[in-house]
């Protein structure tokens, strides 16, 4: 694939365009990760990607090998074999997989668009089956921790045009969000703020990560003690005295001075990845990160926004929301929703060996789930819908090719903080590969066939 | 289809029918004045009274505050859990409930129509997406304009012109249909972690007050001709003493009325009718705002009724709801807005022991009782804030029944009780009149000229209840007349029969009406050159993707306004 | 030696996934671990060389590196992956939330890696 590059600011002429069938589409927002970026200008020349720009290294790596590693025909799995098959034949096999089960899981959701979303939820109310989203494994305990506190939070324009202290606690942005600082945060130029030299950064993390080297204050923290250092920070700012020597591996001056800045700042953010969900505490730590920054709101301005991985697993939450009631980890086998975390989410339905099937949209939990999950997710079907092939996709029974939200298909998605966006669609898809919205349609239309509705 | 509804005893204020009895003609979705009785599906409708399908003028039902109050409170759904069925969605929820069920229990207790009235305008793409998926209701959303950066600019360069321009190109942008204000100013200081008490304190940065805002809005509203007036939620809201903010907000635009239609819609009075100068002196200033109101014909209100319950409140009023959060100690939702609005969530439980709850429960009352003219204003618990509107047959059983007040002041709050003139208060709405504050007043308020009543070429959105006039007293069976409110006989949409015997059948979808108003070309290529200059400063997503194109409606309907005349 | 995991996104296994899972970059920045250069030295491993990773659910063996991004001694870094996810219970404490930061883990130098290539089953090869 040829890959044309022009100097920063600086594109194809219009001659040059119209000779060589180039065709550039601006404010496409970019499908990897919760920043949502909007500004990506993707060129395209006789139908394919060849160039983006504004896009991050992630962006540019989604945007030029998107075509890699497709799954292009619908399969059934006939023995140890995939076999090829129809699209309507392979919709069959899986509303019929779904119909026969007492109790399917269907996971996924946080890659797709929040249409497929939408229908997901209906399908899983229709089968009376669990579903769940990636959040129950990277910010389900935040979610827990919101509805023990509450969350004091904004949108993101709202730190750029006012903070002048960013925190980063357990994240690592420069790895994961790699544009985070540079359009929200420390770099951003805002209303009020002229960018780095307007803005303190602190960075809290068990590592020295390539974002706590460019920090003002580095605060290491010992695996497993974030909720020590953070009751501490909350001791620290009600004067109280704190009797050890060190907590968290921390010296107590080194507290007391945090306290002091965050006291001091004019507005503060707080981003929280999953350094802080992952670690021992998980919904704890977040409660006392809520519990703090309600605190610093007696003294200054102070919010907090997660930094949400996939590009809509915000979304996943929303949509789950306004159709159930419920973020994620929602039960329909009563025919309606219920939520109980540790009981109705993914891993502990799979490790309790409780479902009898299972539907994964967008998801790879066979490389990513631990392994009794994954046991238990293998020994029962198994369906997948994704544009990629993946550990899960290959051991599947049922396989259906999707397209890529944001590159070949449109839908709506939702940022780290919550703001919609649309995504565009840039290309065709692979022939015969459906959005995720579409397939879902016709499994559930089936499903309704089948159940003779 | 053709609908025929036969011997219903018929309220319609709108047309001035007072309860006689008579037929209903249905074809096409509208109310006509024949159809072929011999196809028409008959519903008989003796012992019934039918009105307009009812109309909500304020009620946080959609969007993304009000998804954050349900993702704060799973306690509040487990009240109360529905199966889904043949034609329904499962669902939750009590004050905040799913939108599957906001959809069906508006149409359960024969309401049609309802208003969103606060989104902010970036996030407005989340709020169409839940009322897409909110079912059966007509909808539509206000977005949230009293702390916008462009506007509160245009303004204090005393630019009219662009402001209004601004506006139109909001709501084509949004889909929104009418203009909200919150705390005008308020918010924005917010942002810095402050708030701003009167409508005269100067907003930092800004440099121009609350007061600026209101009169600048007001004044772009009827320059547009919007079809309805400003909704303002006032400053000052939940403080004792905020009544004199309230004459002020009114007082301000007394000179932009025009003529008969309103220019003021003050929202949910009841937060801001509070006299006294702390909790323990608090009372009610419900006389006095009534009185301006009886005495102005530029002013509406909504109630914001208190009902004794638990329940969440939500508001763009960042600065109030983190005070609500001190004050009772509940979990706390911010959510601020880059260069628009803000939003605070925070749970509550309305005791009627308890002193200042039980004060708040006797202004709402106070104020529908004593504004004269039941058309200047709508039943409302500014839902779910006062408490959710599955109870509104509760309030209504209030107004129409003194007996019913009483029943529920015995065990109020006996300070409460004492310095309240509320027990003193005879008056006792006719069905009439409480459809007029249910459905043709808001109606009208909102320019929505096929709602809130069944003349000729109306929508045919009706509802029946199970209520004899001629055998039953409202005042004396209030209790029965409740039940019979809650779960309407029949709910018409458009003329399909979407409830029956407060069952749901039918599952429509409604239409999500939004304004286009046309302003002067010129002006308006002036507004978009500010937009691309300054747009991208203010906000994290491009001015191209702010926009929200009106197939994402799934049923979209214009409202189109042109002004009456330019001149600024 | 005993030491406290830590798994993670990092950059060259974020793209790595996007390259296509049976990518060799994604491959290999999966079975790296992260580690102390000091550690190292205690542990006698240099650059590459193999160590097994053992927790009560399994063990599987990555290959050694010295931590770009500074860990402190007794704490390992893993991007998230197959192989480092065999090993990791499925206990979430009430939350739906593994633990897939802060474990205890033991190490022990030498054996073999499981071969590359998707749909390889992320079984955590057997203790010896």
């Amino acid at each position: 694939m040829e890959e044309r590059r022009y100097p920063e600011g600086q594109g194809p002429s219009q001659e040059e365009m119209r000779r060589s069938n180039l065709e550039i589409v601006t404010g496409v927002t970019c499908p990897f990760c919760g920043c949502l970026c909007d500004d990506l200008e993707v060129v395209i020349e006789g139908g394919r990607i060849t160039n983006v720009k504004n896009g991050c290294a992630y962006s540019l790596a989604k945007y030029l090998n998107y075509q890699r590693e497709r799954l292009l025909k619908p399969m059934v799995r006939e023995g140890e074999e995939l076999v090829a098959v129809s699209l309507e034949e392979a919709v069959e096999r899986a509303a019929q997989i779904l119909v026969d089960s007492i109790y399917p899981v269907l996971y996924g959701w946080s890659s797709t668009s929040s249409e497929a979303q939408r229908l997901g939820i209906e399908l899983a109310e229709e089968v009376r089956g669990a579903i769940d989203n990636t959040s129950s494994v990277c910010h389900g305990p935040t979610v827990e921790a919101l509805q023990e506190l509450g969350h004091p939070g904004c949108t993101l324009g709202q730190v750029r045009n006012r903070a002048d202290l960013i925190i980063y606690w357990g994240s690592n942005p420069l790895q994961s969000h790699l544009r985070h600082m540079s359009r929200y945060t420390i770099g951003a130029v805002g209303r009020w703020r002229r960018g780095r030299e307007d803005r303190t950064l602190i960075v809290v993390d068990v590592r020295k990560t390539y974002t706590a080297r460019v920090a003002d204050y580095f605060i290491q923290v010992e695996p497993n003690k974030d909720f020590e250092l953070l009751t501490a920070l909350r001791m620290a700012l009600m004067y109280e005295e704190i009797e050890q020597e060190r907590v968290a591996g921390v010296p107590v001056e080194a507290i007391e001075e945090v306290a002091e800045i965050l006291r001091g700042c004019e507005f503060g953010a707080l981003f929280y990845g999953l350094g802080l969900t992952m670690s021992s505490g998980k919904n704890r730590n977040i409660d006392a990160a809520i519990s703090l920054v309600r605190d610093l709101n007696r003294w200054t301005k102070f919010v907090m926004i997660p930094m949400r991985g996939h590009f809509n697993v915000a979304g996943a939450n929303i949509v789950f929301l306004w159709q159930t009631g419920y973020p994620f980890a929602v039960d329909f086998s009563h025919g309606y929703p219920r939520y109980n975390p540790g009981v109705t989410s993914v891993i502990d339905i799979l490790s309790r060996r409780e479902s009898d099937a299972s539907l994964i949209v967008a998801s790879d939990p066979v490389a990513n789930f631990p392994r009794r999950a994954v046991e238990s997710l293998l020994e029962n079907p198994l369906i997948v819908i994704d544009p990629h092939r993946t550990a899960t996709a290959e051991r599947a029974d049922v396989v259906i090719p999707s397209a890529l939200v944001g590159i070949e298909c449109k839908g709506t998605a939702y940022r780290m903080d919550g703001v919609p966006l649309k995504m565009k669609k840039v290309v065709d898809p692979p022939p015969g590969c459906l959005s995720d919205e579409e397939i879902l349609h016709r499994i559930l239309e089936e499903v309704r066939r089948l159940r003779g509705e | 289809m053709e609908l025929l509804i036969r011997n219903a005893v018929v309220y319609d204020p709108i047309n001035g029918i007072d309860g006689e009895r008579m037929d209903i003609l249905v074809r096409d979705g509208k109310i006509v004045d024949s159809i072929n009785e011999m196809q028409a599906k008959v519903i008989d409708a003796s012992g019934m009274i039918a009105m307009p399908g009812g109309v909500d003028i304020h009620s946080h039902i959609a969007g993304p505050k009000v998804n954050k109050g349900r993702e704060l409170r799973p306690e509040d759904h487990l009240r109360y859990a529905e199966r889904g069925g043949r034609v329904r969605r499962s669902g939750v929820g009590y004050s905040i409930p799913t939108t599957f069920m906001t959809g069906y229990w508006y149409a359960r207790m024969g309401y049609t129509t309802v208003m969103e009235p606060a989104t902010a305008p970036l996030e407005t793409r989340h709020t169409h997406e839940e009322l897409n998926d909110t079912p059966i209701l007509d909808k539509a959303c206000f977005p949230l304009v009293g702390s916008n950066w462009f506007i509160m600019e245009y303004l204090r360069r005393g630019d009219l012109e662009k402001c209004a321009t601004y506006v139109a190109w909001l709501l084509r942008a949004v889909k929104g249909y009418a203009m909200k204000l919150v705390a005008p100013g308020s918010v924005e200081t917010w942002g810095w972690g402050r708030g701003l008490m009167g409508i005269d304190e100067v907003i930092p940065h800004f440099e121009i007050t609350p007061r600026d805002i209101i009169r600048g809005l007001c004044r772009a509203n009827n320059l547009l001709n919007l079809p309805s007036p400003i909704h303002i939620h006032c400053n000052a809201l939940g403080a004792p003493g905020n009544f004199r903010v309230t004459l002020e907000t009114m007082r301000c635009v007394e000179d932009l009325s025009r003529g008969d239609r309103p220019s003021i819609h003050i929202v949910h009075i009841q937060f801001n009718a509070y006299a006294g100068s702390d909790w323990a002196s608090l009372s009610s200033g419900a006389t006095r705002l009534a009185r301006y109101v009886n005495r102005h014909s530029h002013v509406t209100a909504d109630l914001g009724q208190v009902i004794f319950t638990d329940t969440t409140t939500m508001t763009a009023d960042g600065p109030w709801q983190y005070r609500l959060h001190n004050l009772s100690g509940n979990k706390w939702i911010n959510h601020d807005v880059e260069a628009e609005t803000g939003g605070g969530i925070v749970p509550y439980h309305y005791r009627r022991r308890n002193y200042v709850n039980a004060i708040q429960w006797t202004i709402g009352l106070e104020f529908a009782l004593q504004v004269k003219d039941p058309w200047k204003i709508c039943l409302t618990t500014d839902h779910p804030n006062g408490g959710p509107f599955i109870e509104y047959p509760r309030v209504m059983a209030w107004l129409l029944s003194r007996r019913a007040r009483l029943a529920s002041m015995r065990r109020l709050n006996k300070t409460a009780r004492r310095r309240s003139i509320l027990e003193s208060l005879e008056r006792e709405y006719s069905l009439y009149e409480l459809a007029i504050v249910t459905r043709a007043s808001p109606a009208r308020i909102l320019g929505l000229r096929e709602k809130g009543h069944l003349g000729i070429g109306a929508d045919a959105d009706i509802s029946l209840y199970r209520i004899d006039p001629s055998e039953v007293d409202p005042s004396r069976d209030f209790r029965a007349v409740r039940r019979s409110l809650r779960r309407a006989a029949y709910t018409i949409k458009e003329g399909e029969i979407v409830v029956k015997e407060g069952e749901v059948v039918g599952v429509t979808e409604g239409r999500t009406f939004w304004v286009e108003a046309e302003v002067p070309e010129g002006v308006s290529k002036e507004v978009l050159s500010d937009l691309k200059e300054r747009f991208e400063d203010y906000y994290t997503i491009r001015l191209e993707n702010y926009p929200i194109e009106e197939g994402y409606l799934r049923r979209p309907s214009v409202r189109r306004t042109r002004p009456e005349a330019w001149v600024v | 030696m005993e030491a406290v995991l830590l798994t993670g996104r990092t950059l060259s296994q974020g793209m790595g996934v996007e390259l296509g899972k049976s990518s060799s970059v994604y491959y290999r920045s999966v079975v790296t671990c992260e580690m102390n250069a000091e550690d190292m030295r205690r542990l006698g491993v240099a650059p590459g060389d193999p160590v097994r990773i053992i927790t009560e659910h399994g063990s599987v063996v990555v290959r050694v590196v010295e931590a770009l991004e500074e860990v402190p001694q007794g704490v390992i870094f893993i991007p998230y992956g197959p192989m480092i996810n065999a090993i990791i219970g499925p206990e979430t404490h009430g939350t739906g939330m593994p633990s897939f930061k802060g474990i205890s883990v033991k190490l022990k130098v030498g054996g073999t890696a499981i071969p590359r290539g998707p749909g390889t089953q992320p079984r955590g090869n057997e203790e010896e």
